[in-house]
């Protein structure tokens, strides 16, 4: 973490703007933390101030405290610190989230976080930002993760979801509580049958109710429920539900996984469940390569996923790439 | 193609039996005949006749997705499967085809007719029609790597219920070298056949372990002891001058061992033997990983014959004269067997378990520790008294399984897996102490939870040492206990030694790597 920049700095702490002496998703608690999504690798507890989109305020709130000292913004709305005009700009990745633009003497440096470039239909779509360094996520920063379009993919789910119905099965979709499994919820198609939550996903789905996001209400699926009432139905819950008793109640059932690793067999097998959907929030190989070239940035800092293999790749393609050391997780079963 | 590349793509998804009957029933039932006879010949091991060579296909792949060697070779690694590898980077469907499953087939066998420099042309054409599940598959079909996960019975099973016809009739008419090219799926499914009947085996009499307590059988004089040998138990019919041999997965693999047709010159006709088949040669057993040279292979050539020569070892005779004697007991049911001794041991190929003489359980408990010595399992104990029953009874079959070994020894080394653990580090090496130092003796996989999986996984990533390619050479700190059959001498190996059948019988959490084995107490060990 040797790396120095005009405009940022990368410490033991996280990424750091030392003229506005603010760090954007620290790992440590520090004094001004700008926060891109509310996942727990970006959004750790203990600093003093938070900023972040206004619709990731609700979420930091239940995930690092009630009491925790944060502003909301919008997109393109700008702010000063001392010279530097801060604003923040759509990722793409989750509801919320968004890329951190700083500017000093018409110097310009965007931290993207995690962000993904296709409409989920749910989420602000992503804007490209046009600067002199961009720090982009690697996640699936290899050519054999390119993703079907979400259309397609929801086809599939709609797809499985009827015949388990047909079959009198229940449906049990797994993905993360902060964003998949609302992504989820809005593209199913909600005329096939009923549709629960896990706990973890339904009190998310309530702490973004207040941001207008035209979510459908959905229960959880909890003991005032009894088998029948989960036949042909559609059940949404978190990875760690794989492998759990939980899904006991729901026999018999099909268990699905949404998530960027299903595109491969490999991963699908291993997780021990019935079928895996490519499903990401994450940028796919090619969305990477067209938002590092749509930025014009001269100088690019690749974190967390496949950085090194991204790295190389970037440099043989004439751009001036570097590896970034950090402590964000991108797409794994934690949230 | 898609129908086929989808059936592919469910049966990758599940690991049970009865849903892998039910999508290929559900395949056949919908699938024309000219694709359902090639999807019978590739399910039984069937292959396209030439295989392509992959080192062209990579370099292909790699010049139509344009992108650098060390990326795809990164790729491979991360995806531990070439075919599939070469699925995903390439650039989606760009040519519309409706080519069916055998018009694909037809294709690649055109191609192994054109010359060398057209080749690649009709590849790229071909992966520029095909979408990803479908390429995957168009590739398996290249490479000759088609591992379906289903048996042969399982299809067997499947189109029984489709089809209405016995599933031993459907075994033994899939039976023979018939090929796609020149037999249709109805003349294969259909041909009514006087050897239906005859190829009939009877359903096998299994045996449930039994713990360290033989008192519990009560005398030993109702007991009729012999070695459970190391190798497939078989049954070998000979009916109207001809053989039959049926593995216990009630599979027919008759074809599989072709020096027994010699068997019929001398084993008198209308007889149904129980048995073990094994390789065998000067009077002793070889190990068992030599048989499975044998098993999963179309074609046995000259030199598998040779470098894995094989018996069949009696153990029991159910049918004679084209009776059915499995009331007999089974000390009538010996006698016969040991009235034809001469005949039988004169031939070829054919031996007689002997039975073990004991007096007391305790002397048997002596005898037993000679097992791995006689390269056996253990022991068998059947009662004197007892018919051959059908399937897996409690009471009068008993297996007394000697114990594995076991040896706790230190992870060194960690590998990305193939297959299901791909992009995991799953592949492990293990070191013993020798003088002082980490000696490498063992590659094991199977036997960690998921979950111990993961745990390893991180300690990998946490603490690598070195890389050299793929492997990682991590810090010796974990302590696994590494169960085996058996351990020989090797000179392929640097230890000096090679093990049988190693896995990982349980991770010691307990144990520091100071408590690790060493060689030389291993080489005690050796036979």
């Amino acid at each position: 973490m040797s790396s120095t920049n005009k405009l940022l700095h990368f410490t033991k702490k996280g990424i750091y703007c030392p003229q506005a002496q603010v760090y954007i998703d620290p790992w440590s608690s520090v004094d001004k933390a700008i926060i891109t999504h509310a996942h727990s690798d970006h959004a750790r507890p203990g600093s003093n101030h938070y900023l972040a989109h206004k619709k990731s305020v609700p979420i930091l709130k239940h995930r690092l405290g009630k009491d925790i000292n944060v502003n909301g913004i919008e997109y393109n709305e700008s702010i000063e610190i001392n010279g530097v005009k801060i604003s923040l700009h759509p990722a793409g990745h989750i509801p919320g989230s968004a890329q951190v633009r700083l500017e000093y003497k018409g110097e310009v440096a965007v931290v993207s976080g995690d962000y993904k470039l296709e409409d989920d239909g749910l989420t602000e779509a992503f804007e490209p930002v046009k600067c002199n360094t961009f720090v982009t996520e690697s996640t699936f920063g290899l050519p054999v993760y390119k993703w079907k379009k979400q259309k397609e993919i929801f086809d599939d789910i709609n797809n499985w979801w009827r015949q388990n119905k047909e079959k009198g099965k229940a449906s049990v979709i797994c993905g993360y509580s902060l964003g998949k499994a609302q992504r989820i919820l809005f593209n199913v198609d909600k005329s096939i049958g009923r549709i629960f939550g896990h706990g973890a996903v339904t009190i998310i789905n309530e702490a973004m109710s207040n941001e207008q996001l035209n979510l459908p209400l959905i229960e959880k699926a909890n003991s005032t429920f009894t088998k029948k009432d989960f036949v042909g139905s559609l059940i949404i819950a978190p990875p760690s539900a794989i492998g759990n008793p939980w899904l006991r109640k729901f026999e018999p059932y099909s268990l699905g996984y949404a998530s960027g690793w299903m595109n491969i067999r490999g991963a699908k097998r291993r997780e021990g469940i019935d079928i895996g959907f490519a499903l990401s929030d994450h940028a796919d190989w090619n969305e990477l390569n067209t938002a590092v070239k749509e930025t014009g940035a001269e100088k690019i800092y690749v974190t967390h996923g496949y950085t090194a293999v991204f790295v190389k790749w970037l440099c043989e393609n004439g751009f001036n790439a570097e590896e970034l050391k950090t402590e964000f997780i991108g797409e794994s079963d934690q949230e | 193609m898609k129908q086929f590349a989808e059936l592919f793509e469910v049966l990758d998804r599940t690991n049970k039996t009865n849903d892998k009957i039910e999508i290929i029933r559900e395949y056949f039932s919908k699938a024309n005949d000219d694709d359902k006879i090639w999807v019978l010949y590739l399910f039984s091991g069937g292959k396209i006749k030439k295989k392509f060579n992959t080192s062209r296909l990579k370099e292909w792949a790699i010049e139509y997705a344009n992108i650098p060697k060390w990326l795809f070779d990164e790729s491979y690694n991360s995806v531990g499967d070439l075919a599939e590898t070469i699925s995903l980077i390439l650039p989606d469907k760009e040519i519309h085809t409706e080519k069916t499953l055998s018009e694909w087939i037809e294709y690649i066998e055109d191609i192994n007719k054109v010359k060398e420099e057209n080749r690649k042309e009709k590849i790229i054409e071909a992966w520029k029609s095909l979408n990803q599940n479908e390429k995957f598959v168009f590739n398996k079909l290249l490479t000759g790597g088609f591992r379906i996960g289903v048996s042969q019975k399982t299809v067997i099973n499947a189109l029984s219920e489709l089809e209405n016809i016995e599933t031993n009739i459907i075994s033994h008419r899939l039976m023979g070298n018939w090929h796609p090219e020149r037999i249709t799926y109805r003349d294969l499914l259909n041909s009514e056949n006087i050897r239906d009947e005859i190829s009939k085996p009877y359903p096998f009499f299994l045996a449930h372990p039994i713990e360290d307590k033989p008192e519990e059988l009560g005398n030993p004089e109702d007991w009729q002891a012999e070695w459970k040998w190391d190798g497939i138990r078989g049954q070998l019919i000979h009916r109207q001058g001809e053989l039959f041999l049926w593995s216990r997965g009630e599979e027919l693999v008759t074809e599989k061992f072709p020096e027994f047709e010699r068997i019929k010159n001398f084993l008198p006709d209308g007889i149904v033997l129980d048995g073990e088949i094994m390789c065998y040669e000067n009077e002793s057993p070889l190990p068992f990983n030599l048989l499975q040279t044998r098993i999963g292979r179309k074609n046995v050539t000259q030199k598998i014959l040779k470098d894995a020569p094989v018996v069949f070892m009696i153990y029991d005779v159910l049918e004679m004269d084209g009776v059915d004697i499995r009331f007999k007991t089974l000390k009538e049911r010996r006698e016969l067997i040991t009235n034809y001794e001469l005949r039988i041991t004169n031939g070829m190929f054919l031996k007689i378990s002997k039975t073990i003489d004991f007096q007391s359980w305790d002397e048997l408990r002596l005898i037993r520790e000679k097992s791995r010595e006689n390269l056996t399992e253990g022991l068998m104990l059947k009662r004197k008294d007892s018919a051959y029953q059908v399937g897996r009874k409690k009471g009068d079959w008993w297996k007394w399984k000697i114990d594995p070994l076991t040896i706790d020894a230190v992870l060194i080394y960690a590998q990305k897996g193939h297959g299901r653990r791909a992009d995991l580090y799953t592949d492990y090496t293990f070191a013993v102490w020798d003088n002082g130092e980490l000696v490498s003796f063992a590659k094991a996989y199977s036997g960690l939870t998921d979950k111990e999986i993961k745990e390893v996984e991180d300690f990998v990533k946490r603490n690598t040492l070195e890389k050299f390619g793929p492997v990682r050479t991590v810090k010796p700190e974990l302590v696994f206990e590494i169960a085996c059959e058996g351990i020989s001498e090797s000179r392929r190996h640097k230890s000096g030694i090679a093990l049988r059948f190693p896995r990982i019988s349980r991770w010691r959490k307990d144990k520091k790597i100071e408590e690790a084995d060493s060689l030389e107490s291993l080489k005690k060990l050796l036979k």
